[in-house]
């Protein structure tokens, strides 16, 4: 290292190399990939990018910090440039009195994993010296001998309480190409047999800490390091995914693309001994561990610190973070998923009739094994801790991303040997698959629990799945199509970031202070409050994962979804603790919840939308609803949604209109521009518009409603009726003028005068009666009777034989059946009462015309 | 899916006819003649008769056929092959339901044209082909509603758990309460997702009746579910309103993706015409083609019959639904026998006749000449006071000068038979209360209202049997 001596006192200069790979919007911080360091009188730049082994300067020049590079970004200023590093120690950095506990002397060159919470992982970017290269050396091998003095050895890792075995997956780089894959594994061995006591005392702490919302938290880390090998291209995942299939065998390609949640890995150490030994019964146990079930806390006895680790592990460190939908991961996955089925390389390539076979036994296990109780569940959570060495069957390996739906078949004796029988990684690998098919932040399924009481059985809410796998868009139209549905996600929401940052930090100051808080967004239908509100919460959550601002959960409930206003007390009790009640009984539990002081309770972040069905005579709800966050204890923000902006002066008496206080929003229409954007930004650059018929669309909108909702309809209509003509008259491809103004008619023009051209005879003679009879009258108004007799004239006037009472009746109904006429019960026969519902203008119009 | 078809039919016949049939019925109470010829005009009675007679007959096999074959085809038990002058819209919702069943894409939809358009017709002949789709065949899941028998959300969501076989469906039984029953069909569909669950496709038939049921909680629901990433549904909607998006509240029209597939029929008669013949014809693969090639000849040579032509536009005039085109050759289809192996225009006409009768008519054939006095002195009183309500003094004051100044064949009355005459036409519903008022008035002083038009009145009288003329003078006059 001596020549790092000299350089330390030369002057750097630091460079990012290339454009910026990522941006976080709401900490305006911009992510690189890589630094240069230039250093004076040296021509050669030094190069550190992500995932490399670097340097840092330190107060001992002969020993220099080591760390792995895990982010480096800037802030908005972009002139701080900082770095989030992997701290590794080396034996002079432990305290003299522990260092005894390595048992053995330490080699010169060794260093060691550092796992420590407590240690900031970010640095300034100027300190770093350059790219140093270490060496992963499995716990048992002795440490090569004839290498340079540069590479270091990584052996083992410390947690500032003791060393323990280090598992080489945490030293795999995320992603760089360029960082050699490290050694083939050998056997896997815990290095330390007995769990450690201190370990288990501050996993214990941690739990009281966290409370429940650990759940989510812990799934989500290795979620995470999907979110960010969706992130890559799919080329790019896929080589990622080859390199490390070729590496260590499937069990990690496992990891990379199921994204198994990452207290099994933290577990490991602490449970794994005891687990060494499994019958088969507490393995057939864990099949049925249905994702709900599992969610007892008493059991977590996890030592929350590694999850950390693991949350800034390789994988997750590369990208920057942005919200993503779950949706988008799945399919990502399903994606990747297929590629590997495709990949010449994966050896256990099946074929779909596999694939399916595989998915139907394992979900008639699952039904067979759902009888078994709770009580298991406790056991193979525990189990959950062994975890690498076992190897994972292509066969379930494939199906998981499929396997969500759970069907109801009677299970076959010899299927479930077969998957005894392949050992404990398969039944955990479909248990993870589903932990991971769900949404990382959603605290798990309530009503997986027994939805019904008076079920005879547990039922557990599914639509059947398809036997057929859904048809990818397959040119550009329908591609534009599927990204102009209103259900597909967009990355970010585009036009509204003065109302996510708002948002963002109302929530953000209530969760961090621990306070609570109320506030009103309103705005009409289709201007992305929702949306917004997600989004804000999703990016919260995120950060929450990367523990800068504490955990809090989320709960939303919808007005319109529920059948009675009360039902909010259930719903919200449900999601919150998983009860059920009635709703009186769920009032009073929640009223206790929130004024009861519980030092360690997490913030609860209530989303109410549709919040004006909410209303009741004594407004009770709506009161509690608002009386709970101004509690001393009670740490719940309560967001609320409606649609009129002065909702809280209009239906809400005074006591419940102060405790909704004044932190009001309100969500302007869209303007044209920003139709335009929502468009072009879902269309990313999926070239199937032109670019006046996008304005025209966005104008038309605009002028109308600001719906973006109503926009992107009629977009995707506009795509359809190109696609339509597109066969006639080849022109351009794209969607042009013609094809949005025939949808705009379609959908904006009314159907009233169509309607009346294309009515029969008699019916229209009948309209020109009613207009007769009221310029007679000179009233909107007249009785059946004396139109009658007016249409009897124009049936003689046209030459036509007069009709009759009942078809004159007949005419008249079917007219108002249309609501073309506006009609009295036909009680009254003769003297019902009619009124024009159309202007007489257009009915002239349209009868004009014919 | 046929079951619920055929309901549909009997429902809108029911609906469609209402107003008069029901009051009708009412009106005829005790009323023998008129009873009869409903009895008639209703159908299947004289169709089966006919059909026993014609088996008993030799060589009748092949008239019981034709007209069994006839009557599927009128009675909308069966679908035709191809909707006739739907095609753009054929296409469009074909289209529309298989991207929701092949690539799982959400949709919505609103199909709306008048009564008789042809609605669930297009929907079923949409159905049929998406379903025999190979891809789309075992992939769709399909939940039909209707707005009249689904009267509100809570019954709406137990029918939709049943035919989703969801969890907590055991036999024929939903279990759970409303909320639950919700809260658990959400859970449902928010756990699917695009490319792996099953499309349900929601078939919403009176749509209009769905947005009465309070806070369109069902509708929001459906609407919301298609406009986020979840199980995929197609939303059908089915209704004769054109006015229903105003129906919507805001935040679920906004929901709504605003395609609306009218069905205007945009026929001339011409067309009308080529229709009528391809309904009555038999097809080509009918057994017996020599009965066939005559019986196709006879409709071609009846649709260029002048008074047959003069019908058919009277009818196309009317209403251009095939419904009531339908009623009216089913009627004549019927009357084919054995005697006469063919339809001929006489049997047209007499089906015309029978179903363009006014219903009110009718009943006032069957009045003594008592009640048609009365009747008469009504119409006077409304001349004179210009359709102002009378009650049973005044008439009776009208009726007594009638008899004293022009009456040679009628005979004075004792007020209470002529007050039993008259409540005779209240309990016919010829006459109705004014329902304004306090009800403590004295029966003879209690204002009416005559339930004819003038012009039925006379029709009537022109066609009693055996009237006396100085009745008939009376109607003529002017004055009282």
């Amino acid at each position: 290292m001596s020549r790092y001596i000299t350089r330390l006192r030369m002057r750097r200069t630091y460079k990012w190399n290339g454009r910026p790979v990522g941006e976080d919007r709401k900490l305006k911080r911009q992510y690189y990939e890589s630094m240069s360091i230039s250093v004076e009188g040296k021509t050669e730049d030094a190069t550190v990018s992500l995932g490399q082994y670097i340097l840092i300067e330190g107060d001992d020049d002969d020993n220099p910090f080591v760390a792995q590079l895990l982010k480096l970004y800037t802030d908005d200023s972009g002139k701080k440039k900082t770095a989030v590093l992997q701290w590794f120690v080396r034996m002079c950095e432990v305290p003299q009195n522990k260092r005894k506990l390595l048992g053995r002397d330490p080699h010169p060159q060794e260093i060691f994993f550092y796992q420590d919470r407590s240690c900031d992982n970010e640095v300034d970017g100027e300190t770093i010296l350059g790219a140093v290269q270490i060496e992963y050396v499995p716990v048992q091998d002795p440490f090569p001998v004839g290498k340079s003095r540069d590479i270091l050895f990584v052996k083992l890792l410390w947690d500032t309480k003791s060393f323990r075995a280090l598992d080489p997956e945490l030293m795999q780089p995320p992603q760089s190409p360029k960082s050699p894959p490290p050694s083939s594994r050998g056997p896997q061995t815990r290095a330390l047999p007995t769990p450690d006591p201190s370990v288990m005392k501050r996993a214990m702490s941690g739990i009281l800490t966290r409370g429940s919302m650990s759940t989510g938290k812990m799934s989500s880390s290795e979620a995470e390091s999907l979110h960010s090998a969706s992130k890559l291209s799919a080329a790019k995942a896929l080589s990622a995914k080859r390199r490390s299939q070729a590496v260590s065998g499937p069990q990690v390609r496992k990891k990379l693309d199921l994204c198994s949640p990452s207290k099994n890995m933290s577990r490991d150490d602490v449970l794994g001994e005891l687990l060494d030994e499994r019958s088969e019964k507490t393995l057939t146990s864990k099949l049925n561990t249905s994702p709900t079930g599992r969610i007892s806390i008493s059991i977590r006895l996890t030592p929350l610190n590694l999850n950390k680790e693991e949350c800034v592990s390789p994988l997750s460190s590369h990208s920057p973070d942005k919200p993503r939908m779950t949706a988008h991961d799945k399919d990502d996955a399903a994606r990747a998923e297929e590629e590997h089925e495709d990949s010449p390389i994966n050896t256990a390539a099946t074929s779909r009739s596999k694939r399916k076979s595989a998915q139907l036994v394992s979900s008639r296990i699952k039904k067979q094994l759902n009888l078994l109780g709770n009580k298991i569940d406790l056991q193979s959570d525990g189990e959950d801790g062994d975890d690498d060495d076992c190897f994972i069957p292509s066969k379930i390996d494939l199906q998981s991303s499929s396997d969500e739906e759970e069907e109801a078949k009677i299970d076959s004796e010899d299927e479930l040997i077969v998957k005894k029988h392949r050992g404990s990684g398969t039944s955990r690998s479909t248990e993870k698959t589903r932990v991971s098919a769900r949404t990382p932040r959603k605290t798990p399924s309530k009503k997986t629990a027994p939805a019904t009481p008076r079920t005879p059985r547990h039922a557990t809410p599914s639509i059947p799945s398809r036997t057929a796998p859904a048809r990818k868009p397959g040119n550009v139209l329908e591609e534009a199509r599927a990204r102009l549905h209103v259900s597909s996600v967009p990355e970010s929401l585009p036009c509204r970031e003065q109302e996510f940052q708002d948002i963002y930090n109302f929530v953000e100051s209530k969760v961090i202070d621990g306070t609570g808080g109320c506030m009103y967004i309103s705005g009409v239908p289709g201007t992305g409050k929702t949306a917004t509100v997600h989004e804000v919460i999703r990016s919260l959550q995120q950060s929450a994962e990367q523990d800068e601002i504490p955990h809090f959960r989320f709960i939303e409930i919808n007005g319109m979804k529920m059948t009675d206003p009360h039902q909010a007390y259930v719903q919200i009790l449900q999601k919150l603790t998983d009860q059920k009640a009635t709703p009186d009984h769920a009032a009073a539990l929640l009223e206790k919840r929130f004024s009861a002081p519980a030092p360690k309770k997490e913030t609860v972040v209530l989303l109410v939308d549709e919040l004006d069905l909410l209303w009741t005579r004594k407004q009770n709800v709506m009161y509690n609803l608002f009386d709970w966050p101004t509690r001393r204890n009670a740490r719940l923000v309560v967001l609320t949604i409606a649609n009129t902006m002065d909702l809280p002066e209009r239906i809400m008496i005074n006591r419940v209109a102060s405790r909704l206080g004044l932190t009001r929003m309100s969500f302007q229409p869209y303007t044209f521009k920003q139709l335009q954007q929502i468009i072009t930004s879902r269309l990313n650059r999926v070239k199937a518009f032109e670019e006046d018929a996008l304005q025209l669309v966005s104008r038309k909108v605009a002028a109308l409603s600001g719906d973006a909702r109503r926009c992107l309809d009629i977009c995707r209509r506009a795509t359809e009726i190109c696609e339509h003509s597109g066969s006639q008259k080849n022109s351009s491809g794209l969607v042009g003028m013609s094809h949005v103004m025939e949808a705009l008619d379609e959908m904006f023009s009314s159907s009233y005068i169509s309607a009346i051209r294309c009515a029969s005879v008699q019916e229209q003679l009948f309209l020109r009666a009613v207009i007769a009879e009221f310029r007679r009258l000179g009233l909107e108004e007249a009785t059946f009777q004396q139109v009658f007799v007016q249409h009897q004239a124009l049936c003689r006037v046209e030459g036509l034989q007069p009709a009759n009472v009942s078809e004159g009746l007949t005419v008249c109904q079917r007219l108002g059946s249309c609501r073309l006429l506006l009609l009295e019960g036909s009680r009254l026969d003769l003297f019902l009462r009619i009124r024009l519902n159309v202007s007489q203008d257009d009915v002239l119009y349209a009868l004009k015309a014919d | 899916m046929a079951n619920c078809l055929r309901l549909k039919i009997n429902l809108c016949i029911v609906r469609f006819r209402g107003p008069q049939s029901a009051t009708c019925c009412q009106r005829s109470c005790g009323h023998r003649k008129y009873a009869g010829q409903w009895r008639e005009i209703t159908g299947p009675a004289p169709v089966k008769m006919s059909k026993r007679r014609s088996a008993a007959l030799t060589g009748a096999q092949g008239i019981s056929l034709a007209q069994k074959l006839l009557r599927e085809r009128l009675c909308h038990q069966k679908l035709p092959d191809q909707p006739v002058g739907l095609d753009s819209q054929y296409k469009h919702l074909l289209e529309l339901l298989r991207r929701t069943a092949v690539h799982g894409e959400s949709n919505s939809v609103l199909i709306v044209g008048p009564r008789g358009s042809g609605k669930t017709m297009l929907l079923g002949c949409v159905l049929r082909e998406l379903m025999s789709l190979k891809e789309a065949q075992k992939n769709v899941l399909l939940v039909e509603l209707n707005g009249l028998l689904q009267t509100d959300d809570k019954i709406a969501l137990k029918e939709i758990t049943r035919q989703l076989h969801l969890e907590n469906v055991v036999g024929d039984k939903v279990f759970g309460s409303f909320a639950e029953n919700l809260a658990f069909l959400l859970e449902a569909l928010k756990k699917g997702d695009k490319s792996s669950s099953r499309p349900v496709l929601f078939v919403l038939d009176e749509f209009d009746l769905f947005a009465h049921h309070k806070n369109q909680t069902l509708l929001y629901n459906l609407l919301d579910v298609s406009q986020s990433a979840q199980t995929p549904v197609a939303v059908l909607g089915l209704t004769c309103r054109l006015d229903v998006l105003e129906l919507l509240e805001k935040r679920v029209k906004s929901r709504f993706s605003h395609r609306q597939i009218h069905l205007f029929s945009s026929l001339s008669f011409a067309q009308y015409l080529d229709v009528v013949r391809a309904q009555l014809s038999l097809p080509p693969d009918f057994p017996d083609p020599k009965f066939s090639d005559e019986w196709n000849h006879s409709v071609t040579k009846l649709c260029e019959d002048k008074t047959v032509e003069e019908i058919l536009r009277r009818n196309f005039n009317g209403s251009k639904d095939f419904r009531s085109l339908h009623s009216l050759l089913f009627l004549a289809v019927s009357r084919v026998s054995v005697s006469h192996s063919t339809l001929r225009e006489a049997d047209l006409i007499e089906a015309w006749r029978l179903i363009s009768v006014d219903s009110k008519a009718n009943v006032l054939h069957g009045l003594s000449i008592l009640e048609l006095c009365l009747i008469i002195a009504m119409k006077h009183l409304n001349d004179t006071y210009d359709g102002e309500p009378f009650n049973f003094q005044m008439v009776h004051n009208e009726f007594k000068k009638f008899i004293q100044r022009k009456s040679h064949s009628i005979h004075k009355f004792e007020k209470p038979v002529v007050m039993k005459a008259f409540e005779h036409l209240l309990q016919l519903e010829l006459v109705r209360p004014v329902d304004s008022g306090v009800c403590k008035v004295q029966r003879e002083y209690q204002l009416m209202r005559l339930m004819l038009e003038h012009g039925q009145v006379m029709e009537a009288l022109q066609k009693y049997p055996q009237c006396p003329t100085d009745v008939k003078q009376w109607a003529l006059s002017a004055f009282g």
